[in-house]
């Protein structure tokens, strides 16, 4: 297998891409959920309500908070799946209870748009 | 990961909501990072103190939970929003001030040290070469791998939380091989060796380093540019520690070509309302060293300067902060720049700062417009 669950949960959602890490801190708004950075590829985009895919979490320790305060103003993703595993986000997903995956092969299929299913207790993206 | 009998009890929350949360946390981590256990540790270092950056729904989560956590080892605590002594005379609305105080006061229930720092290995003793610690400030991990000879991960501000709780951390990445042998290197060619070429220089290494890097071409760097290297490589990557040496192998250089490529990407304006000195905090030498700059000479303009309390108290006593003072500049503790609620768009357009790490956060978060220049210049430039 070789998806690798680190928070369970079962959703279904719309995904959203971002081919750059992810340094929540800077570069995510905690109360809407909107990307700040004008040189992100999601600069403008809020990650509210996705599924987001990105490449791993980089920058603050702090960035933690910003995922479990997304949570708590209702504009969190859904999910996120990510190609390497970090501590700050592996340790907001967890406290803020949303379900977190790192995919090896799936990764790549993963395209903006697209409807999946992300089965994080049998380790599926359907 | 393996757990104990009473570890796996505490996830299942036989032990209480408290070390339930706390190990919830380890556990994630562990298994994000392949740990195989959770070994102890003796200091955790927590960021996430600034109402700035924790908002609302941290202050309320850290309410709830100091009203039965404590923690079981030595626990110093990242800067607040601002300092109480001087905090009357930037017009903070009283909401801030409140949540503020709401969240050290959290901090301080658990039983944390009001260090109020990024700075922990400049105010405090170190302990013993090779103790494993749980630093959650990037510059601080960073620093404490790479010159203090500490072992820890670049810890979250949950994890180190989880890491205070329980005395503990998951047992993977640097905690376990130590990185001793990077698999890339960034050669240091630039001719400038200031902090904020030292600052660029990590910022553009974090981009392109895993876990650990090797930087060559360097063979001693001063405690302001290796304060600055740390914390540039904190801000834009997850490495955790740089080791500085000659190295065969895959190397990037950084050329004036990638530092002007690097500052090009801070550097927002040439111009500047005010001057701010910390990202990370200053220390009792930096102190000194910048009233020997000032000596004789006054700020055409504001100046900032972030240190930690306990140094500012040092300074005072030893004399150094009158000749700054006396300079114009104003002084402040248990803050710093990033994420400051002192700096606000409203009435400042511009900021001159040497830290490349206060650059990077004063724009995307305060979105304030920045002017990148060693500390040199700036004295240079904005006294008379």
């Amino acid at each position: 297998m070789t998806i690798k669950i680190i928070v369970k949960g079962k959703v279904e959602g719309e995904v959203m891409v971002s081919k750059n890490p992810i340094n929540f801190l800077g570069e995510v708004d905690k109360k809407t959920g909107k990307v700040l950075d004008e040189r992100h590829d999601l600069f403008g985009k809020s990650i509210g309500g996705k599924i987001l895919v990105f490449p791993f979490g980089v920058g603050s320790s702090v960035g933690a908070y910003t995922i479990y305060s997304l949570k708590a103003n209702s504009c969190a993703p859904k999910a996120m799946i990510c190609k390497k595993p970090d501590i700050t986000v592996a340790s907001g997903c967890a406290l803020a209870n949303i379900p977190l995956v790192i995919a090896q092969k799936e990764y790549d299929s993963l395209v903006d748009g697209k409807k999946i299913f992300l089965d994080a207790e049998s380790g599926q993206i359907l | 990961m393996e757990l104990t009998k009473t570890e796996e009890e505490a996830i299942d929350g036989k032990h209480g909501k408290t070390l339930q949360i706390a190990y919830r946390i380890l556990s994630a981590i562990g298994k994000a990072t392949d740990a195989e256990k959770l070994v102890p540790i003796y200091w955790a270092h927590l960021s996430g103190v600034n109402y700035n950056t924790i908002g609302d729904a941290g202050e309320e989560f850290l309410s709830e939970l100091s009203e039965h956590a404590r923690f079981k080892v030595r626990t110093t605590v990242n800067p607040t929003g601002f300092d109480l002594d001087t905090v009357s005379k930037y017009g903070l609305e009283d909401k801030f001030i409140k949540k503020q105080q709401s969240i050290q006061n959290s901090y301080e229930r658990m039983g944390a040290l009001p260090s109020f720092s990024c700075i922990p290995y400049e105010i405090f003793n170190l302990p013993d070469k090779g103790t494993h610690v749980a630093f959650g400030e990037s510059n601080a991990a960073i620093y404490a791998n790479s010159v203090a000879n500490l072992i820890t991960n670049r810890e979250s501000a949950f994890s180190a939380l989880a890491s205070a709780i329980t005395g503990k951390s998951p047992y993977s990445d640097l905690r376990k091989d130590g990185s001793q042998d990077p698999s890339l290197t960034v050669r240091m060619k630039v001719n400038e060796k200031d902090e904020l070429a030292f600052g660029l220089l990590g910022y553009f290494t974090g981009k392109v380093a895993d876990t650990s890097v090797t930087i060559s071409g360097v063979k001693e760097v001063d405690m302001r540019s290796c304060k600055s290297l740390c914390a540039g490589l904190g801000t834009s990557g997850t490495c955790g520690k740089f080791i500085l040496g000659e190295k065969e192998g895959e190397t990037i250089d950084f050329d004036k070509k990638e530092m002007q490529e690097t500052k090009d990407e801070l550097n927002t304006t040439d111009k500047g309302d005010i001057i701010t000195l910390g990202s990370p905090q200053l220390g009792l030498n930096e102190l000194l060293d910048l009233s020997n700059m000032l000596k004789g000479r006054k700020f055409t303009k504001r100046c900032m300067i972030f240190c930690p309390r306990a140094a500012q108290e040092q300074a005072r006593k030893l004399g150094y902060t009158n000749e700054i003072q006396r300079a114009g500049g104003e002084i402040l503790s248990d803050c710093c720049i990033c994420l400051t609620p002192l700096i606000d768009k409203k009435n400042i357009d511009d900021v001159i700062t040497n830290s490349v790490k206060g650059a990077y956060y004063l724009k995307n978060t305060n979105q304030v417009d920045v002017n990148l220049k060693p500390l040199k210049t700036i004295i240079e430039e904005n006294t008379k």
